[in-house]
């Protein structure tokens, strides 16, 4: 039997584990998880002054499995292979990078699809409401269970970035440098208002049940399908899904009835279906909460300035020029707060069509940018 | 200095002269900074700590490989993203004659910075005169654009430059001019064909 032939730059064949912890964690919302499991991959290996550990955080909907693929799943590639291996921008040659699953998550963390030790039953629509800062709270256990006690940076891109940056703030000390791409921080008025109609679409759905449908056997998948398709508008620019989709007809002739006419519409449909098949709707609704409740400004008087003073990272923050969902203003906004600051910090503004999905593309620009960046990183 | 450094010295004189002005430890500034490897001579040389800003997609690019600091930004638009006197240096060396806004960028150096160093070839230099009275817009090694791909917008000479730095009350602190890299004290606005200057905001009132 011939070995799996990967191809070059593939970190390979990767098995998730998961660290499981005993003590209880508190939730910015007052709520307590009794304790909780988180579902992580690694790749590289950390050296031996363990200086070389980058954590890549995940967004809306990925999860630990960043790069390599399962032998049982050869389909199943990690959702920022183009980032992270052997030889790429994050090169797995000389880091030792971390993909870890957020608790609330749906693909192996503690979530609302666990079972709540309280009634033995899935915590469902119990499942406390959970922030970034909660999140970047747990990855830091994990961060003490591998041993780690200041990672060389934090990476993400869009939510990932905001965990980048909720880092610098929460644990000043063990983060070196903070990769903040696609963000923002904090969301508009517009933003929150695409949320809200994605969890309309999921909470109004009659499968839902308060999110206790596990108990029901059915899954809200027509709330779940819509706002996945809500979304996957704000991923792309305007340009960038003409440019893709233009007004083709699917058959070549308009149907006058209220089936597919244009690929576009193909295209969503298609890309709810899928997702509606493998995420959870009460995942969904907590992680566009997390979006929605981010804002580190908030607890000085809105003066980002003021909020980033405990940052002591070096910053590379990255936007993209058509992405209208976190617009490169809204970068500028936390570039200014560094430099308020006097922090070290480059931003690029990359002049790439695809909109918001830009950050997990492989624009030469950004993807020679993050290189250097890494190479330049002292260990 | 690496062999890179003096490579990059020999080819662009003015940033020697940047070079030596600018105090150890000190903030700068740097506008249109290329690949930023005046930033970098001046960390290394000077223990300097800046930021370069840079419109460039393949100067930004490099400035991120030569590790120094960059932003992109568009200068056109002011440096509203900068304090108050937060730099001690802001330094624009040759790219004033391409900015379109040439009056509101030096006001900005002086709100960001405590003192402006400005660059810009001396359309003055003897050999551009000449060029004009046969009849034919100047290139030279100091303006090496055609007039139809030139970048350049607002071409003065030294005698402007003067004249407008008056009129925005712009207090020149020291002016070395060059040409082929050597000084040139007498004659300047014919004889040079680079004009470097260290400015002030003007005593107010």
């Amino acid at each position: 039997m011939n070995a799996p032939q990967f191809p070059p730059g593939s970190v390979g064949l990767v098995v998730p584990q998961k660290a499981v912890f005993a003590e209880p964690l508190s939730l910015k919302s007052g709520a307590t998880l009794p304790g909780f499991e988180l579902a992580y991959e690694t790749y590289g290996t950390l050296n031996a002054a363990r200086s070389n550990a980058v954590l890549v955080c995940h967004a809306l909907n990925a999860a630990h499995h960043v790069a390599g693929i399962y032998a049982e799943e050869p389909e199943n590639v990690g959702w920022w292979d183009n980032m992270v291996g052997p030889g790429k921008p994050l090169d797995t040659n000389r880091f030792f990078v971390i993909g870890v699953n957020n608790i609330g998550g749906c693909h192996g963390s503690t979530g609302p699809m666990s079972t709540n030790p309280a009634t033995g039953k899935p915590w469902g629509g119990g499942f406390p409401v959970v922030t970034v800062e909660d999140w970047v709270l747990a990855q830091s256990k994990l961060a003490d269970y591998l041993g780690i006690q200041t990672f060389a940076a934090v990476m993400g891109g869009s939510l990932g970035a905001m965990q980048a940056m909720q880092w610098t703030l929460s644990y000043p000390n063990r983060i070196r440098h903070s990769l903040v791409i696609a963000s923002t921080p904090k969301l508009s008025a517009q933003n929150i208002a695409f949320n809200e109609v994605a969890r309309q679409a999921i909470t109004t759905d009659p499968d839902f049940h308060g999110g206790h449908y596990y108990e029901h056997g059915v899954v809200p998948r027509t709330g779940l399908r819509l706002a996945r398709m809500l979304g996957h508008i704000t991923y792309l620019s305007d340009d960038a899904m003409m440019e893709k989709f233009g007004r083709t007809l699917r058959s070549g002739a308009l149907g006058f009835n209220f089936d597919i006419d244009f690929e576009i519409e193909s295209y969503l449909r298609y890309q709810g279906d899928k997702f509606s098949t493998y995420f959870d709707a009460n995942t969904y609704l907590r992680i566009t909460k997390a979006l929605d409740y981010f804002d580190p400004a908030a607890q000085f008087g809105d003066d980002l300035s003021a909020a980033m003073v405990r940052a002591k990272a070096a910053f590379l923050v990255i936007s993209f020029t058509s992405d209208w969902r976190f617009a490169p203003a809204r970068s500028r906004e936390i570039v200014r707060a560094l430099l308020d600051n006097r922090r070290v910090v480059s931003y690029l503004e990359i002049d790439a069509p695809h909109g918001h999905d830009a950050f997990l593309m492989d624009d030469p620009r950004y993807m020679s940018a993050v290189r250097a960046y890494y190479e330049n990183m002292a260990l | 200095m690496t062999d890179a450094d003096r490579a990059l010295l020999a080819r662009r004189p003015d940033l020697a002269t940047i070079a030596q002005w600018v105090k150890p430890d000190a903030r700068v500034l740097d506008l249109g900074c290329g690949d930023g490897m005046l930033l970098r001579y001046l960390w290394k040389e000077r223990n300097a700590e800046g930021y370069g800003v840079e419109i460039d997609d393949a100067n930004a690019g490099a400035c991120v490989k030569n590790d120094v600091n960059v932003l992109q930004m568009n200068l056109e638009s002011g440096l509203e993203t900068f304090q108050d006197q937060s730099f001690d240096y802001v330094i624009l060396s040759q790219t004033l004659q391409a900015m379109r806004h040439t009056e509101a960028i030096l006001r900005e150096m002086l709100r960001v910075g405590r003192e402006a160093i400005v660059s810009f070839p001396n359309f003055g230099h003897w050999l551009g005169r000449l060029q004009v009275v046969a009849g034919r817009m100047p290139v030279s090694e100091s303006l090496p654009h055609t007039w139809y791909d030139t970048p350049n917008l607002h071409l003065c000479t030294i005698a402007d430059f003067e004249d407008l730095a008056a009129d925005l009350g712009i207090r020149v602190l020291e002016r070395v001019v060059l040409n082929n890299g050597r000084p040139i004290h007498t004659l300047p606005n014919l004889r040079g064909s680079l004009a470097i200057y260290r400015c002030a905001a003007g005593v107010p009132g």
